[in-house]
């Protein structure tokens, strides 16, 4: 079983005046000069390599680091690698107040939390998410809530990935 | 119990009860992969099903390539040639690099028809809501899947409705119409759902108005937005498809999450400035803006009807001097008829810089040029995202303020040219 609470440090993705970033899309995230790359591995280096402000993102996030973002997070394309190349950095999950709809699959296909909802929180800050429940915690202190996970977005995590979770059905479907 | 469009088709597909927020399998009329993301859908199926069949039903499987048509580049070069082995192996067909867009190619060709479900590798797939089919872009595990299983996962959205009221009438066109609902909706107005548009303006629209309405549900977040078709798409669809397709409809007392109303009543041209398809201001705020590119193409606006209102501006007129014009059909269909009608003549004598074979044109890297640092381009593709086609700045249009800023080197309402009706 995969862990249901993650404990990380935060990134808030805000602008260069703090505040937090809306409809941040995924050439924003990661631009299509870069999509002939298919190796999760190679995609970190490129993470937020177009968002004014946050080009270094991949030499700064440790493994284990959480994201919080503004509404609409990855709007825009189909691109997958918009989420791998988060998954190649380690980043634990994403708490955004709204995310792009075929972003938000690709994340819960790749096993990836995402999670909406809003969060008080700084950058750097350690905080504790709850996937179940959709509490956020740090400190002691209840810092906002989230939307729990779904069935399918918690079987999908579970199992790993899409395809892993596709075989669970196929057996229990005999 | 009254069910919306998207309850109704998804009813038809599933064995689950289908309600919004419930967690449905959908199985899939068609699924497609294109020249990007179609690479790594091969590359997921032969690592995650080594063994056995790789694609559930061949025959409802395709390839299409759009964005580097013929490949600019030799990764895309690669990238279509994995497709194409990949695709003889399984008996997969594939629409090559000399066909268009794919969306567009599944509706003219009949492959997609109203209340189907089709996937693929395009977040502007839901474009097929146009002619009241479901159509949804994913990432490439999804359509993997899709091509192992023809069948996916969905949560059942909830359903807004969206009333336009009025009419109006040239220079205005389906694209300011279209502008008309993003500027007042923004980028997530339809974030998480489906929608139906309804109302006279909308119902006036022929398919290829109707392909640019839809062809923006992705800039406002939406899952998918049908628009209802009519006897003149249901005669064009079933041409196509070759027997008589029927629509689907929402019940008379289904019920809507949310309802909006956008009036067009004497709609004027309308822009939308960088770096949002949604900041929509009217074309006369910025006359005098000086540009250095037109382009004109894309799936928004890279149909016959498009090409049309193009040539009706530009006959008998220059584009100007220091100004560089490119035009991109969607589809063979589009390219071939602007050739054989004489539109091809009016687009070389106005001085036309480029005029290429179909395909994305200028949303895709390389396929018809891309904007450099400090040019002003006027573009009727459908996103301007910072760095989207390049640095410069981009200026999204309808086909005919992109062909009357042509001619005049400024950003212009035709009605400023004297064009006639």
């Amino acid at each position: 079983m995969r862990p249901t609470t993650l404990t990380g440090r935060v990134w808030v993705l805000t602008d260069g005046e703090g505040t937090l970033i809306d409809d941040i899309d995924t050439d924003n995230i990661f631009h299509n000069r870069h999509l002939h790359i298919t190796e999760v591995k190679e995609m970190g280096q490129y993470a937020l390599g177009n968002l004014e402000g946050w080009e270094d993102f991949p030499r700064q996030t440790e493994k284990g680091d959480i994201l919080v973002a503004g509404k609409n997070f990855g709007a825009g394309s189909s691109r997958q690698q918009a989420v791998d190349c988060f998954i190649a950095l380690g980043v634990q999950a994403i708490i955004a107040k709204s995310f792009g709809a075929i972003y938000k699959r690709n994340a819960i296909n790749s096993g990836l939390p995402v999670l909406e909802g809003s969060v008080d929180v700084d950058s750097g800050q350690t905080i504790t998410v709850d996937l179940k429940f959709g509490e956020v915690t740090g400190n002691g202190k209840t810092l906002g809530k989230v939307q729990p996970m779904s069935g399918v977005q918690m079987d999908i995590y579970q199992a790993g990935d899409l395809f892993s979770y596709g075989r669970q059905v196929e057996q229990q479907s005999g | 119990m009254a069910q919306t469009i998207i309850e109704k088709i998804f009813q038809e597909h599933s064995e689950d009860q289908v309600a919004p927020g419930r967690v449905i399998w959908l199985d899939l009329d068609v699924r497609t992969a294109r020249d990007f993301g179609g690479p790594n859908v091969v590359k997921h199926l032969r690592r995650q099903y080594p063994q056995g069949e790789q694609v559930a039903d061949p025959q409802r499987t395709y390839f299409t390539f759009d964005l580097s048509v013929p490949a600019k580049t030799i990764k895309y070069a690669v990238s279509q040639q994995v497709c194409r082995t990949f695709a003889r192996e399984t008996g997969t067909a594939v629409f090559d690099v000399d066909e268009g867009i794919g969306t567009h190619v599944l509706m003219e060709k009949g492959i997609v028809t109203p209340g189907s479900t089709a996937v693929g590798t395009d977040s502007h797939y839901n474009i097929l809501g146009a002619i009241g089919a479901f159509g949804q872009g994913m990432g490439d595990q999804d359509i993997a899947f899709a091509f192992k299983t023809g069948r996916t996962w969905f949560e059942v959205p909830a359903t807004m409705r969206i009333d336009v009221e009025g009419t109006y009438t040239w220079p205005a066109t389906a694209r300011d119409l279209t502008f008309a609902v993003m500027g007042q909706l923004g980028s997530s107005g339809m974030l998480g759902k489906a929608a139906e548009y309804y109302g006279p303006a909308v119902d006036a629209l022929n398919v290829d108005g109707r392909v640019t309405l839809a062809s923006q549900t992705t800039e406002m977040g939406g899952i998918i937005a049908f628009i209802p078709p009519n006897d003149e798409v249901l005669n064009w669809v079933s041409s196509r498809a070759g027997r008589e397709v029927r629509g689907v409809y929402a019940d008379p007392d289904a019920t809507y999450e949310s309802t909006v109303t956008v009036d067009v009543q004497d709609l004027e041209p309308l822009v939308a400035t960088p770096p949002r398809p949604t900041d929509v201001v009217p074309a006369s705020t910025l006359s005098d803006l000086e540009i250095d590119s037109v382009f004109i193409g894309s799936c928004t606006n890279g149909r016959f009807e498009d090409m049309a209102m193009v040539a009706r501006i530009l006959k008998g007129r220059r584009v100007k001097e220091g100004v560089t014009l490119r035009i991109t059909p969607a589809s063979k269909e589009v390219w071939a008829r602007v050739i054989r009608e004489g539109l091809i003549d009016v687009f070389i004598k106005a001085g036309a810089t480029v005029f290429t074979n179909p395909g994305c044109g200028g949303c895709a890297e390389g396929m018809a040029g891309m904007v450099g640092e400090g040019e002003v381009a006027l573009s009727t593709t459908n996103r301007n995202y910072r760095g989207k086609q390049g640095p410069g700045e981009i200026y999204l249009v309808s086909p005919v303020v992109a062909a009357a800023s042509a001619v005049t080197g400024k950003l212009t309402a035709p009605d400023q040219l004297e064009v006639g009706a």
